[in-house]
């Protein structure tokens, strides 16, 4: 089976039992495989072993609008499958970014990697991250097993989520094959409302008091002394909710925008494109909200520029400040682009977690060959 | 289930005397009138008391039962309120019981972060009760919200009639405190959204008691919604209620809940609640939130939904009684299919496309079987709840009963659904897990467990098929 590739360049195999066969042969001689989806998104660059594409696991298995679900094989392009979505007025609720502007990329990104890294925009504030979404995958294990878990349904507690673990885990314990995800209805009506000229301590206020309301915000970033919060609702509930918001923050002048500027500046923000063009280190960092200001007060002292997502539970820092330095400050760091920084891009685990981790990898890969210490260097 | 341990049954005094020396007085139970009380879950067909009950109140008690059974040898099933429909939390006679009912404070309320820290031994409603006065909720509302514990809630990752638009408690879950089995303790995920590395949490979530004791969660918290008020749609037939769900899902509205009664259970609880329904072959009770404006403005496109498949009633409640009316029925359903005879209450799920498919077919293995069966379930995510009525004093009905019931979780397999939406499979649909799982992808979950849960000490007997399992729990011993 593996002697039919050689037409395509590189390892791209074209079948489930095809990535079994070859897996189970790279594990037995004891090769590493870098898996490549679009190549967008994560930088694999320093993992070792040939590069492994998922073009040829490609394709849309199905998509029922009725029922909200898609199955998909990983190559596929996600702005083919977005596309598909919206012709049926539906999107991924949890509004994956395209790194490509940030990380100087220029694939397409997949939605194996998307599910692979787990993905996860603006939205997932209201909407929840991928992996919320994700109904059931189909993988190959280190080992060339295939394998697969959950279904295609939106309710399942049929034994143990290992959909859960796959997700985000960027290909260290597993191959996927097959995604199945939830889709959500998109709705055309929407706004954003604008604060400018406020602090970030403001801008975290703000958000707390409008994520405090009932009125669905499914956005809320800082970036560039401006605070937005996005506003969505069917026909005349979008204006109530837009009033109601409007009338509980008094303290600035707000700037509204409508349906199409909405849509192009939330592209804009979900994508960082106010980090795009640049090769500084660039820091995702996860805090509670009301901590996010002095932290990100903090980084902005080591020099660099900062934005907030997630009505402050995620900073996104670019600038100078070695690991030590950054991770000194805040404990749940990831190095996005690495901007010639070495070590580890992902923040330590506690030495109990980082135990049963390494268990875990023990049991999908045991001979450490696929994205070999990717989510460790 | 399998015989209990000679060896460990012969040591039972020294087990009990091991946990007396090193927790406080009241926190083991070992006389037989005592533990009697431990028998059984919600799935009172099956029974057996335990060899000893802890309760403990703090993690660190936890930690201590823990790490001595663990040395000892013991298994241990965790507990919550004993409300598992699945057999979940049924203990064997060789074991011992650990209980986080006493672990029961509200540990912080942050609003300002949304989120709450608490004990698991709470209940579920007191979570939301809480948080009332603050405007604020937890989404995930089992029906058993009343009795049910976080604890059991994130064993069995619960779900309630909400969760078509809230999700369920994996969605609004974000930290965990979990006790190991040799008794370290481990805290997963935090106040944080979404960390990095492995979602260990996210696998534990609904790992019924198999990786480890949660004593402490963080949980995600929501503003409460201005409003909600249900309708409720009458179908003279099960496929035209099938569209009209798919028809309501696929026009942007989304409902917090669509629930589905049949003519069987219909009649029920006619007879028992006198709720007024309509008599016909299919209710739908659809219910939307917002300010009223925003209510009205969704019920109006429902009907228009509605409308266009000629129903035998559409009914909107106007007001709290007449929205109160509307649930009656509904939340009286599973006590007046009670007053019909004995009944087991099954949960599978189906794609929302196959239900009129899949209603079909279980009326035809209900004449097959000889049994009558009633549905009523949350219709927006497939979750299906059949109840097969049986009567419990003829010999052999039960059994007929179950082989129905497993039918009918085939089906729904077949169909492209799953085994179990809500209630987990515990003992129950232990020995189905093959239909969903073939033998490598039910071996990966086996070789999970055994990272945390090294000897197979931790609620032994559930949810991996006993033949299927047995090589794992003979190579677990010798360690
Ligand atoms: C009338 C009725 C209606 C119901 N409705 C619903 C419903 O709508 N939706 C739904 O999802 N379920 C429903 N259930 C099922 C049940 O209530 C849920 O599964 C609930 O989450 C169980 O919680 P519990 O505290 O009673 O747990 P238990 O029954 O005590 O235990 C359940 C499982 O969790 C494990 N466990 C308990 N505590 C811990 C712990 N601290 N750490 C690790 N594991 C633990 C147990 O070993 C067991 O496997 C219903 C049950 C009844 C009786």
């Amino acid at each position: 089976m593996i002697a039919d590739i050689p037409s395509r360049a590189g390892l791209a195999p074209a079948s489930e039992a095809e990535l079994g066969a070859l897996i189970a042969d790279r594990r037995s001689s004891g090769q590493p495989l870098r898996i490549a989806g679009g190549g967008t998104r994560t930088q694999t660059d320093h993992v070792p072993g040939e590069a492994l594409s998922t073009a040829a696991l490609s394709g849309v298995v199905t998509y029922e609008p009725g029922e909200m679900t898609l199955i998909a094989r990983p190559g596929t392009p996600l702005d083919e499958i977005e596309t598909m979505l919206a012709a049926e007025g539906q999107a991924f609720a949890f509004e994956p970014a395209d790194m490509r502007g940030v990380l100087g990329r220029n694939g397409a990104p997949t939605i194996g990697g998307m599910v692979a890294a787990n993905a996860s925009g603006p939205r997932r504030l209201l909407a929840g991250a991928c992996r919320d979404h994700l109904l059931g995958v189909r993988f190959v294990d280190g080992q060339g097993r295939v394998l697969k878990n959950g279904g295609r349904v939106m309710k399942n507690v049929t034994g143990l989520d290992l959909g859960k673990l796959i997700c985000g885990a960027h290909g260290t314990l597993g191959v996927l094959t097959e995604v199945a995800l939830k889709t959500l209805p998109y709705l055309p009506d929407r706004c954003t409302l604008g604060f400018h000229g406020v602090t970030a301590h403001e801008a975290v206020a703000i958000f707390s008091a409008a994520l405090a309301t009932p009125f669905e915000v499914s956005g809320a970033v800082f970036r560039d002394g401006t605070a937005w919060l996005r506003v969505e609702g069917l026909g005349p509930q979008l204006g109530y909710r837009r009033d109601r918001l409007l009338g509980l923050i008094q303290t600035r002048e707000a700037e509204v925008l409508d349906a199409t500027a909405t849509v192009t500046l939330w592209r804009e923000l979900r994508d960082l494109a106010h980090f795009a063009g640049s090769d500084a280190p660039l820091w995702r960092i996860l805090v509670k909200p009301s901590e996010a200001p002095a932290v990100a007060g903090a980084l902005a002292a080591l020099g660099g520029v900062f934005s907030l997502d997630w009505g402050g539970g995620l900073i996104w820092y670019c600038g100078p400040g070695t690991a030590q330095e950054v991770r000194g400050i805040t404990r749940h760091a990831t190095l996005v682009r690495r901007g010639g920084l070495t070590g580890p891009a992902f923040p330590p685990e506690a030495s109990a977690v980082a135990r049963l981790s390494a268990g875990l990898r023990q049991v999908f890969d045991p001979a450490g060959i696929l994205n070999s210490g990717l989510m460790d260097q | 289930m399998p015989t209990p341990d000679a060896g460990i049954l012969s040591r039972a005094p020294a087990i009990i005397a091991a946990l007396r020396a090193a927790l406080p007085q009241d926190a083991v139970i070992w006389d037989p009138e005592e533990t009697r009380a431990y028998e059984c879950d919600a799935l009172t067909t099956y029974r057996c008391p335990p060899l000893a009950v802890v309760l403990p109140r703090t993690t660190e008690e936890v930690a201590t039962a823990m790490r001595i059974c663990h040395e000892m040898r013991v298994p241990v099933v965790p507990r919550g309120a004993g409300t598992s429909l699945a057999g979940g939390a049924l203990p064997t006679a060789d074991c011992v019981i650990i209980g986080t009912m006493r672990l029961r404070e509200m540990l912080e309320i942050d609003t300002a972060n949304r989120f709450v820290r608490v004990q698991t031994g709470v209940t579920n409603l007191s979570v939301s009760g809480e948080l009332e006065s603050h405007g604020f909720f937890y989404a995930p509302d089992p029906s058993s919200q009343l009795a049910c514990t976080i604890a059991g809630n994130i064993a069995m990752n619960s779900g309630g009639a909400h969760c078509l638009k809230y999700g369920v408690t994996t969605n609004n879950l974000l930290g965990a405190t979990v006790v190991l089995t040799t008794g370290e303790v481990v805290e997963l995920g935090g106040a944080e959204m979404g960390p990095m590395g492995l979602d260990l949490m996210g696998l534990l979530c609904g790992s019924e008691g198999q990786l480890g004791i949660v004593t402490e969660a963080v949980l995600r918290i929501l503003p409460r919604p201005e409003g909600a008020r249900p309708v409720l749609i009458g179908f003279d037939g099960a496929e035209v209620a099938g569209e009209c769900v798919a028809r309501i899902i696929r026009s942007g509205v989304l409902p917090v809940a669509i629930e589905y009664m049949d003519d069987v259970c219909l009649r029920a609880v006619e007879a028992f609640a006198h709720a007024g329904y309509p008599d016909c072959a299919a209710v739908l009770i659809v219910e939307v939130e917002g300010s009223p404006e925003e209510i009205d403005l969704q019920i109006a496109r429902i009907r228009e939904i509605a409308d266009a498949l000629n129903p035998v009633e559409f009914r909107e409640s106007r007001n709290a009684d007449e929205a109160m009316a509307i649930w009656k029925g509904r939340k009286s359903a599973f006590g007046a299919m009670g007053r019909l005879g004995d009944y087991i209450c099954l949960d599978g799920t189906v794609p929302v496309g196959q239900l009129p498919y899949t209603l079909k077919m279980i009326g035809e293995l209900s004449r097959q079987h000889g049994l009558e069966v009633a549905n009523v379930f949350h219709a927006g995510d497939g979750n299906m709840h059949p109840l097969i009525l049986f009567n419990a004093n003829k010999p052999g009905d039960l059994e007929k009963a179950e082989a129905f019931g497993n039918d009918i979780l085939r089906l729904c397999v077949d169909v492209g659904g799953c085994l179990t939406g809500e209630h987990g499979v515990g003992i129950e649909k232990r020995d189905l897990m093959t239909k969903q799982y073939d033998g490598p992808d039910l071996d990966i979950q086996m070789a999970v467990k055994d990272v945390f849960d090294p000897r197979w000490l931790l609620n032994p007997a559930k949810v991996f098929p006993l033949e299927v399992s047995q090589p794992w729990r003979e190579e677990a011993a010798t360690r």
